[in-house]
């Protein structure tokens, strides 16, 4: 008889006992006489084992009761047998339920899995019902309410529970009244450690800071969210390589990777599915590489890309490293906010009044409100203009529609044996890095003292 | 620590008529207040919404790669921007860095601990973080060169009193968002490890987080075993919206592609959408028939399906509009306990405790 304990120390230490409710239930039916499987003696060696059932019936029975598919009931039997409500007489070994002849039976209550309490949680059980005989209602509000709990959760087990309180009560009793009061003392001490009081002032004024601020937040009509996720979900319909199977083909399935380099940062033409998306909002086209570097060519035509090079700045500051933010707020002030910057950003009074007052004491978000105002001015009025600008209706005509591949099966075989490597993310950053180092080189002004210095400036 | 983490619980001074009866008389004011504006917001439901919304077809969505390698439990994965490298990590202790494309496996590394409950590839892709049971999220620089010992320019990041159950690098590979077993969020500088901002305010052990894929980009959620889902801002530190109405442990969160919303799935057998605009669950993804957790959830990259890994070994796919199962995938051996969708939607990858990462498309 194998008794499997179920400390998963997976996700977390504990058992998980949601399901196990659920699953005993069911296990419960399946030994109803009437309703249930049907078992029978079975002669195994010498020995008459009683009521033994066969994969089958336990098969044929879950998939009535259950309604679901024999896939499915075979998966929730093989489960059964995993957890230990049903072990297999001869392999034990192989926890799995086969649909055949193979004889089963069904555990003993006693050592399902959700029995195995810590056992702490008895002691503390055992504890609390010794107060309890000692004095009814003696226990603090926290304590009953621990108390309640565990008469809800270890209800089998109470009788054995009250015994071993009654037996220990008597027990104490014999003790001299000066040892009582220490250990009581010392009990007490343990139990606050191992089970501190549950709700103090501080919880509860908590959260009712939070129940106010969340009324005084504005919710938005159901009609109107949900209507927001059926447009998101439409919109992206196109786009989703589940819904609809991307062009040229989905490297998964065939092991070509032409639907990566075709998408990929560097690409000369983009495809049009790519195009259709950087439409769909704002925020779709920078976060696509290629599209960031398409805007970017059109805010230089504008002579307008220092706003993209503060947002770009701004977010560096924001989610890079804290030992950085001095030396980054410096230049950022330098090149984009002080009077008479190079790199100068428009924006409103008020917010560079704030954004450079803080910037004598800098701090991760300092930048926060300027870098907002300028996404929303690009948002709301440069991005439309560049929708209607002739780089992106170009970049519209131009863009490519791959033909979907068709293989045969040998083409496919050998795409397997081909499969592309591909560049490492390493170097492929590291590649980044060099270009964005040339980029902000080249947006430097010019000095001209320093060019007619060098004698760069040829004078003739 | 003796007593409860938390540094808030010293008490302050308590005012004379301010007892504890009268503060949680409060709460339940408060509380049906806030039920009853919600209420009134309350005036569609999704599916009827759903209804002009055409069916699914059927799906054919088989495991396209199975990557064996691991010699345990595999705890958790995470993709790499370039959309074909994976990183994952395995309860002895090896945390495997794959090309899933050509299932070559490009760096493992043997972390000091065993049950490496999470792992992060950086945005940059040069680095992967993990943690587990040593009560630490490490940071690891990738290497271009084989025989580099990643070990040797280890980096820890972050400190807890109890086990990491998730981690997630920010937008930059400077900053690390951690979850732990000591009931808090936290989130580090990972140059210096310093402790930038926590996040107090679940009762029992988190077990999951997800960064919000907004312009703002300034939340987070956290789901954790006192059933709460709870959203963070990064900045102030605050628990902004909380959302308990799971039976037991969640075990995963996701955010819905728009941000708008997020999925839950937990140990109750069922996976949930809550609706951050309304500030109320949506909707329940359950079926008589499952009964075990769900231990890890994903949307596809149109929010239109609901990806959820369980602890029956199956992954079941839901039509997160109508509410209905799309698909039900078998093929681990069991438990799955971790499921991603790839950085382009082409697939999704689902890790198990069958030692293997499958990826299907």
């Amino acid at each position: 008889m194998t008794i499997r304990t179920l400390r998963d120390y997976g996700q977390h230490y504990r058992p998980r006992m949601a399901c196990l409710k659920n699953v005993e239930v069911f296990v419960v039916e399946m030994q109803d006489p009437k309703s249930g499987v049907k078992g029978a003696d079975q002669k195994l060696n010498v020995t008459i084992i009683p009521h033994v059932i066969n994969g089958q019936d336990v098969l044929a029975w879950i998939v009535t009761k259950m309604k679901v598919t024999t896939e499915e009931a075979q998966a929730f039997g093989t489960m059964l047998v995993a957890y230990g409500y049903i072990y297999p007489l001869q392999n034990h070994r192989k926890l799995v339920l086969v649909p055949d002849s193979t004889l089963y039976r069904f555990q003993t209550p006693y050592f399902w899995p959700v029995q195995k309490w810590p056992a702490e949680d008895i002691d503390y059980a055992i504890y609390l019902a010794r107060r309890n005989i000692r004095k009814k209602g003696m226990l603090e509000p926290y304590e009953q309410q621990h108390y309640d709990n565990l008469h809800k959760w270890m209800n089998p087990k109470w009788d054995f529970i009250v015994m071993q309180a009654t037996e220990q009560y008597k027990a104490n009793k014999e003790r001299k009244k000066p040892d009582r009061v220490v250990l009581d003392c010392q009990e007490r001490a343990y139990w606050i450690v191992h089970r501190p009081p549950v709700l103090t002032f501080d919880v509860v004024r908590r959260t009712n800071i939070f129940l106010t601020q969340a009324l005084m937040r504005s919710a938005v009509k159901s009609s109107v969210s949900l209507t927001a996720f059926v447009k998101f979900v439409t919109t992206h319909h196109n786009h989703d390589p589940f819904l609809t199977t991307p062009v040229p083909s989905n490297p998964w399935i065939t092991d070509s990777d032409e639907f990566w380099q075709l998408n990929s940062r560097s690409v000369d033409i983009p495809t049009k599915l790519s195009v259709e998306r950087w439409v769909l909002s704002f925020w779709e086209l920078i976060s696509d590489p290629r599209g960031r570097v398409d805007f970017k060519l059109f805010l230089k035509k504008e002579h307008s890309a220092e706003n993209m090079a503060f947002y770009e700045a701004a977010e560096e500051m924001r989610w890079g490293a804290a030992s950085a933010i001095p030396e980054k707020s410096q230049f950022i002030f330098n090149t984009f906010l002080k009077p008479g910057a190079p790199r100068w950003i428009n924006i409103d009074g008020r917010t560079m009044g704030l954004t450079v007052k803080g910037l004598v004491v800098p701090h991760r978000y300092v930048l926060d409100a300027a870098q907002t105002h300028i996404f929303l001015l690009m948002k709301k009025d440069t991005f439309y203009r560049y929708l209607k600008s002739p780089v992106h209706k170009d970049m519209q005509k131009r863009a490519l529609v791959p033909a979907p591949h068709v293989f045969t099966d040998a083409q496919l075989e050998a795409n397997v044996r081909n499969r592309n490597p591909g560049i490492s993310p390493i170097l492929q950053w590291q590649q980044e890095e060099e270009e964005k180092a040339a980029a902000a080189v080249a947006a430097r002004p010019i000095d001209v003292k320093a060019m007619v210095a060098t004698n760069k400036l040829d004078r003739k | 620590m003796i007593f409860s983490t938390k540094p808030e619980m010293a008490t302050q001074e308590i005012q004379p008529n301010e007892t504890l009866t009268n503060l949680k008389a409060e709460s339940d004011t408060l509380k049906t207040k806030l039920e009853d504006e919600r209420a009134k917001l309350h005036d569609v439901e999704l599916h009827q919404v759903a209804e002009k919304v055409d069916g699914l077809g059927q799906f054919i969505m088989k495991t396209r790669r199975t990557l064996k390698g691991h010699g345990n439990k595999v705890l958790c994965m995470d993709w790499c921007k370039d959309k074909r490298r994976i990183v994952s990590s395995s309860q002895d202790g090896k945390v495997i860095v794959w090309d899933a494309f050509t299932t070559n496996k490009e760096h493992a590394v043997t972390m000091p601990c065993t049950w490496v409950m999470a792992c992060a590839y950086a945005p940059s892709g040069c680095a992967v973080a993990c943690g587990g049971l040593d009560n630490k999220c490490s940071v690891y620089p990738l290497s271009l060169d084989k025989n580099e010992n990643l070990a040797a320019k280890k980096k820890s990041v972050a400190m807890h009193t109890n086990y990491l159950s998730a981690c997630s690098f920010t937008n930059s590979d400077m900053q690390i968002l951690t979850s732990s077993g000591d009931g808090t969020c936290a989130l580090w500088d990972v140059e210096s490890g310093q402790l930038l901002q926590s996040f107090h305010g679940h009762a029992a052990d988190v077990l999951c987080l997800d960064l919000a894929p907004s312009e703002t980009g300034n939340t987070f959620v956290s789901g954790g075993c006192d059933k709460k889902a709870n959203v963070w801002d990064m900045r102030s530190g605050q628990c902004i919206q909380s959302f308990e109405t799971h039976e037991s442990d969640i075990n995963s969160v996701r955010y819905y592609p728009s941000g708008d919303a997020f999925a839950s799935g937990s140990d109750d057998a069922t996976c949930r959408l809550y609706d951050l605009r309304a500030d109320r669950e949506v909707a329940i993804y359950s079926k008589e028939s499952i009964i075990f957790g769900a231990s890890s959830v994903d949307f596809s990259l149109s929010g239109r399906l609901l990806f959820g890994g369980y602890n029956d070994y199956t992954i079941n796919v839901w039509d997160v509009l109508k509410g209905t199962r799309v698909s039900i995938l078998f093929g681990h051996e069991n438990r799955v306990s971790t499921l991603r969708l790839s950085p382009d939607g082409t697939a999704f990858c689902s890790g198990s405790w069958d030692h293997t990462l499958r990826i299907w498309a």
